[in-house]
């Protein structure tokens, strides 16, 4: 059986190089895989393409990727919150692109992806400025935009408990994308709260099977959205 | 503060106003701000559930002291609990049940409404981008889109208009609007007053909207003492 366990957080993340597209979990703060993203700033990538929710919240988790340079292009639906202050001063400053796309849409987008689809028409944003220029297609009667697949080359997403085939399960509203990026990267990276045995989890509650995941690194449980510095 | 000396309804009176309309058994989505004041006005004894957009499928209210858990939010980020019978889903999950009719009812913010619908709540005229959330997707998946607002802006400006001037989150799916003056339905002929706040009139309203309205049998808003 493929060992997906590693030892330490470099292990984990040592293979995002400079410029990759990231898939990073989360909204607001449950559910951000915040010890993978500091493993992540720890290797000073730059030029990275992160998809995500929000624009980051104070110094930690996305907020730190950005602090330290380490970003070249954020894709989100909510960049203006009042706690992604970070992001916006980057933003204000010209050192970070931005494309917003509507939540729903970036979610189905990922999963089109996972399911090796070449995209889908949806109602959302018909006639907006998120559709300009954009396809439009009419069916039976009701108007639709096109949407292409979103893939990332690696998802960072955040899990609750993990077996060894890696199959996972998440934990209340911190399950939010991390199910949908786990599908639509070449490379799924999970930080885990608990490993288990063999078993343990049961089949029909496992929410990821472990097919989706490639890498899981164990953290035990934190406090979300503390500023602290990586290991 | 002045809104008893102005007859105009407080957040709360309009949250509770709004409440009585969400019907026994709807599954209801609240945007951020003063919708999610609505759940604690249902009225006893009416089966409603909240769908909260990030994965959440019968929100309750906030924890009581002690009671927090840091990995169950609400879509505004705030703390929130879960009621029985309730659901997890994923974010894919999540918009379908937008997208795919199964929500009942969204309350949600606006800056503008036009008189045929058309909601405009996700970017100003003058920036260069906004926060589109999930707004786009509910507003254009849900059976109805509420929108609850103060009726015009600080400097007295309009919101509820002919055509609109803001940019647009979704069109023409706004049904009907509750502010701190009014209740109005969007139909077909127009947008028709139904009730006004205590103490004032239905020219009044018209006075300060933006788009005629029908005034067939204006009510009056019932409010609590």
């Amino acid at each position: 059986m493929k060992n997906k366990k590693a030892k330490t957080l470099e292990d984990a993340v040592s293979r995002i190089q400079d410029g990759a597209t990231l898939l990073v979990g989360g909204f607001g703060q449950p559910g951000v895989p915040e010890v993978l993203i500091d493993g992540v700033c720890d290797l000073k990538r730059r030029d990275l393409t992160i998809v995500t929710n929000n624009a980051g919240t104070g110094h930690s988790g996305i907020a730190r990727l950005f602090e330290e340079g380490c970003v070249g292009k954020l894709v989100c639906s909510f960049p203006w919150a009042k706690e992604s202050f970070v992001f916006k001063e980057l933003y204000d400053a010209g050192k970070i692109e931005l494309e917003i796309v509507p939540q729903g849409t970036m979610a189905e987008r990922m999963r089109a992806a996972g399911a090796g689809l070449g995209g889908f028409y949806t109602p959302t944003a018909v006639g907006t400025d998120l559709a300009e220029g954009k396809e439009t297609k009419t069916i039976d009667g009701k108007d639709y935009v096109l949407e292409m697949p979103l893939r990332g080359d690696f998802a960072l997403i955040k899990a609750y408990k993990v077996d060894p085939r890696g199959n996972l399960i998440y934990r209340k509203t911190g399950r939010n994308f991390n199910p949908i990026m786990a599908m639509a990267a070449d490379h799924t990276i999970v930080e885990v709260e608990a490993d288990v045995a063999m078993d343990e989890l049961d089949p029909e509650v496992i929410v990821t099977p472990g097919v989706f995941v490639d890498t899981y690194y164990i953290t035990g449980w934190y406090e979300i959205g503390k500023e602290r510095n990586a290991s | 503060m002045s809104d008893e000396q102005t007859n105009l309804l407080t957040r709360q009176q309009i949250a509770a106003r709004a409440a009585q309309d969400m019907e026994d058994g709807w599954l209801v989505n609240l945007g951020i701000g003063m919708p999610t004041m609505i759940p604690a006005f249902i009225p006893k004894g009416r089966d409603v559930m909240f769908h909260s957009e990030n994965g959440l499928i019968g929100m309750g209210p906030p924890p009581a002291e002690g009671e927090a858990d840091q990995d169950l939010i609400s879509a505004g980020k705030e703390l929130v609990t879960m009621v029985s019978g309730g659901a997890f889903v994923h974010h894919a999950d999540s918009f379908a049940i937008a997208r795919g009719g199964r929500l009942d009812c969204a309350v949600l913010g606006a800056f503008e409404v036009a008189a045929n619908g058309d909601l405009c709540n996700w970017r100003l005229p003058n920036q260069t981008s906004g926060s589109v959330g999930g707004a786009m997707d509910i507003a254009a998946g849900s059976k109805r889109v509420f929108a609850m607002m103060t009726h015009t802006t600080r400097d007295g400006a309009a919101k509820i208009v002919a055509e609109r001037t803001y940019p647009l989150t979704a069109g023409g799916v706004v049904t009907r609007i509750f502010t701190n003056m009014a209740v109005i339905s969007v139909t077909p002929d127009g947008l028709v007053l139904d009730e006004v706040a205590p103490g004032l009139s239905a020219d009044e309203v018209q006075a300060v909207t933006g788009a005629p309205l029908i005034m067939n049998a204006v009510g009056e808003i019932a409010v609590a003492a």
